[in-house]
């Protein structure tokens, strides 16, 4: 019997009792990292990162939580589980699941290039490892950071010579703290929604370190943010809320903007392909590093990635799960 | 080539139509001569020849990628674009791009490849590629690969070049029309229309009606108004100049040679004169009076280069003479709609040729007489009406006020979704094109595409309910569950034997979805067969 299985409540250690990032509410939930399609409500029991635990806590309210560090064993049954940076956002975690010699690695999500906020991804030896492929087409190749957030940078200051505000639109955790710092580097004040606001308070209230950003009230006058720089959540884009920044340009902070269509789609003014999942070369390097000879590719372009990692030799199938469906993929977390 | 790259990404991703013509003017005031006049070459439709196939493209954009094929095409449906799909794959350059080349050198370059070997073709693109960024790439595939739809119109690049040489859109817009060559002739000759040469061929700007709005009838008084029939064919311009005769189609491209049944007229028209009418397949039995045919039969001689004898007399076609524009040399479009008529009404009556027609007016004495007689322009093989204002000039483009089309509404079908497919453009990776199917018994048979009517978010729906509930995929087709029910409108229908279903529409897309219907409540075939012997006997019929 596979130690991981594909259930309809998510995947399921038979031999630890336990489900990793489950849909459904079970007794035993491991969860890779806080965003709302992995870490869902009503289980009895999370294990997650210490950094993931406050972040589930604002999200899921009180419940029965464990928090371990990188590479800390917790045993259920005979099986034992550990946690192992994956690089997407903050506290996203690998999951490594051991049994009797064999070991599954679960991705969660995950991105190569080190953002310097997140821990860096290790790739984690195993014998079968299920990957996320949000972006599994060989089109998705990031730009370097540093590179996109120049760009960022003089698109503000362009906005700001024109007298225009900046709204960017950025998923409110992950994203919207990954930018903070270039922005900050222009010296204009930046401005958050408060879905943004909330994530950034709960993260300071943790010792971590982040630029200021100030909140945006009902009272809020307008004339403070003018020419300055707005954080909103991709649900705000295009609502009501964000009329009083007019004149305003919007900019989308997504690994989608890589496709003129999809920009055009969003009607946005400015794209960034800025993304917190692994480009093709960053799935295929991570599948390598794994040593794995079995690979699932789920959520994404799995069935052209496992496809593909098939014909290099590499035995892989696609499984249906259900991460990143619960929107329009455009304005789903990334 | 960066400058113009630039320019596109504006063009292409800003969301107001001023910062795109600041863009232009920009570029406008910056360029070189030579570039600018390429730009204005490229947004009018002229551009050089493809020098190769864009299988061919694709093909060496593998051969460097070193992916297999099924993974380029895969990656083509999702970015649905291919000049783009080929720029995201192909790796960056290696050093920052030192490549100074403008827009004119690639596109003249492409002319003097024309009949070079494939070799030395290939050689020069894939050279090029390696120079490019990405950004750059796409544009330079889309040069190649043609289609330069990139969001702006030629009305904003008119509005940007007039701006800068303080010169009216009008003058502008027929400056750059006709017959010219980028690579002879230079940038402030063509705008200052100081070329040597008289260009005779020269058409003018076609003015365009707007759908009539709502409270039209209630506030203008009908004897201010001129009715004709809204005929379907191709939009056209007759030119006699110079003893020449050279015919235009509203797209700006010269078709003179493809409808020689107008030949004659060199001999019949007076020198300086411009008509404007309908291109038109009509049935050529009727005499004195005439009856279009279906538009599918003038689409049997759109885009065939040499026409056979049997097209010419399965297809033959007409004109229907709507305007007249220039008269004895001289530009009328200033003149009131009545005097131009008297104008056409008489020229018409004096040149005797078969296939020469005036747009017959429409006699009502109030709104409500018309809108009656409006219900059966079916029958006349019409599409509903114009109005024109009798004392309305000849404008330039799209103006409101003056002339406005009062379509019939269009015939609507149930059917049911049973294929699609992702979109192009702000479409990609969503499924966006769907096929539609009748009932034939218990089977379903496909009968019309549609990509267009549904809102952004109903496509984002059904493109939900495609990921959830595709039964099988062939390439990039997936068939869905048949469930999903939609009213589907078009414009007319024609027996068809390239088509399952036996019948070709004329404009299909969808009207609405219709959540309130199951899938066995759909039409059936047999109501699509009515349908077109009802069409086909009406059209059989003479005014």
């Amino acid at each position: 019997m596979a130690l991981i299985e594909f259930s309809e409540k998510g995947l399921y250690c038979r031999k630890g009792d336990f489900y990793i990032d489950p849909w459904k509410p079970v007794k035993k939930a491991v969860i890779t990292h806080a965003h709302s399609d992995h870490a869902r409500w009503g289980s009895e029991y999370y294990l997650c990162h210490h950094f993931t635990k406050p972040l589930l806590q604002l999200r899921l309210g009180t419940n029965n939580y464990q928090s371990v560090e990188w590479n800390e064993t917790v045993m259920m049954n005979n099986v034992k589980i550990s946690l192992h940076p994956a690089g997407h956002i903050i506290g996203s975690s690998q999951i490594r699941v051991e049994c009797e010699g064999e070991v599954w690695v679960v991705s969660g999500d995950y991105k190569t290039e080190n953002d310097g906020l997140s821990s860096a991804f290790e790739p984690v030896k195993c014998n079968t490892f299920i990957t996320e492929s949000t972006f599994g087409l060989p089109i998705y190749k990031w730009k370097p950071q540093q590179q996109i957030f120049n760009n960022i940078k003089n698109w503000i200051i362009q906005n700001n010579k024109e007298g225009k505000t900046s709204v960017l639109i950025a998923y409110s955790l992950g994203k919207a703290q990954r930018i903070l710092q270039p922005l900050a580097e222009t010296g204009l004040p930046i401005f958050a929604h408060g879905a943004v606001y909330n994530i950034h308070e709960t993260l300071i209230n943790n010792g971590w370190k982040l630029p200021e950003v100030k909140r945006i009230e009902a009272h809020t006058a307008s004339e403070l943010i003018k020419g300055n720089i707005v954080i909103a959540p991709p649900g705000a884009d295009g609502s009501p809320w964000m009329k009083r920044f007019y004149p305003y340009s919007v900019g989308i902070c997504s690994g989608w903007m890589q496709v003129r269509g999809n920009a055009r789609r969003k009607n946005t003014d400015a794209g960034f392909a800025l993304s917190d999942h692994a480009d093709w070369e960053g799935l295929l390097q991570a599948v390598k590093a794994t040593g794995a000879e079995k690979v699932y590719a789920t959520h994404g372009f799995q069935s052209a990635f496992s496809r593909y990692l098939d014909e290099q030799g590499i035995e892989a199938a696609e499984i249906k799960t259900e991460y990143g469906e619960e929107d329009d993929e455009v304005k789903t977390e990334e | 080539m960066q400058q113009f790259a630039e320019l596109v990404n504006i063009l292409g991703s800003s969301t107001k139509t001023n910062d795109k013509l600041l863009a232009l003017q920009h570029y406008f005031a910056t360029a070189n001569d030579k570039d600018k006049i390429w730009v204005i070459a490229i947004f009018t439709g002229r551009r050089p020849k493809r020098i190769v196939n864009t299988r061919k493209l694709q093909d060496w954009c593998i051969e460097i990628i070193q992916l297999p094929q099924w993974l380029f095409e895969e990656s083509y449906h999702t970015v649905g674009d291919l000049a783009e799909t080929i720029a995201l794959l192909l790796p960056e350059p290696i050093a920052e791009s030192a490549n100074e080349h403008g827009l004119a050198y690639y596109l003249e370059t492409f002319i003097t490849l024309e009949k070079q070997s494939e070799e030395i073709k290939k050689q020069f693109i894939v050279d090029t590629w390696q120079q490019m960024t990405t950004n750059e790439k796409f544009v330079f595939n889309k040069l190649i690969t043609g289609g330069f739809r990139i969001g702006v119109s030629q009305k904003v690049m008119v509005n940007a070049l007039a701006k800068l040489t303080e010169l009216s859109a009008s003058v502008i817009a027929h400056r750059i029309s006709g017959n010219w060559n980028p690579l002879t002739v230079n940038y402030s000759d063509l705008l200052n229309d100081t070329g040597t040469e008289a260009d005779h061929s020269k058409p003018y700007p076609f003015y365009l009606a707007y759908a009539l709005e709502d409270d039209f009838t209630e506030k203008e008084n009908i004897n201010d108004w001129q009715a004709e029939w809204k005929w379907d064919g191709i939009r056209g311009q007759i030119i006699k100049r110079n003893n020449e005769l050279f015919v235009w189609s509203r797209g700006e491209e010269l078709v003179t040679e493809k409808f020689p049944e107008y030949n004659e007229l060199k001999d019949l028209l007076p020198s300086g004169t411009v008509l404007d009418g309908e291109i038109i397949s009509l049935d050529t039995n009727a005499v004195d009076t005439f009856m279009p045919l279906a538009f599918a039969a003038l689409q049997t001689r759109i885009g065939r280069k040499n026409i056979t004898k049997k097209q010419l007399t399965e297809a033959p076609v007409g004109f229907i003479a709507y305007d007249i524009i220039e008269y004895d040399d001289n530009d009328i479009r200033n003149l009131p709609l009545k005097e131009r008529r008297e104008l056409l009404e008489k020229l018409v009556s004096e040149t005797h040729h078969a296939g020469l027609h005036i747009s017959p007016v429409i006699v009502a004495t109030d709104w409500d007489a018309l809108r009656e007689l409006r219900l059966q322009s079916r029958n006349n093989g019409s599409e509903g009406i114009m109005l024109k204002r009798k004392d309305s000039p000849y404008l330039v483009g799209r103006k409101k006020g003056d002339w406005w089309k009062w379509k019939i509404d269009p015939l609507t079908i149930d059917a049911v979704m049973i294929y699609a497919q992702k979109g192009h453009g702000r479409r990609s990776n969503l499924y966006t094109d769907y096929t539609f199917a009748v009932k034939d018994g218990e089977k379903l048979v496909s009968f019309a595409k549609a990509y267009s009517g549904l809102t952004d978010k109903e496509f984002a729906q059904v493109d939900n309910f495609v990921k959830r509930n595709s039964i099988e995929k062939f390439g990039p087709v997936r068939t869905v569950k048949p469930e999903l029910v939609f009213e589907i409108a078009f414009e007319g229908i024609a027996a068809s034997n390239r088509h399952k279903s036996g019948v070709a529409l004329r404009f299909p897309r969808i009207n609405r979805w219709r959540h309130d219907k199951k899938p066995d409540e759909i039409n059936t075939l047999e109501d699509l067969k009515l349908m077109l012997k009802t069409y086909q006997d009406v059209n059989k019929e003479s005014i």
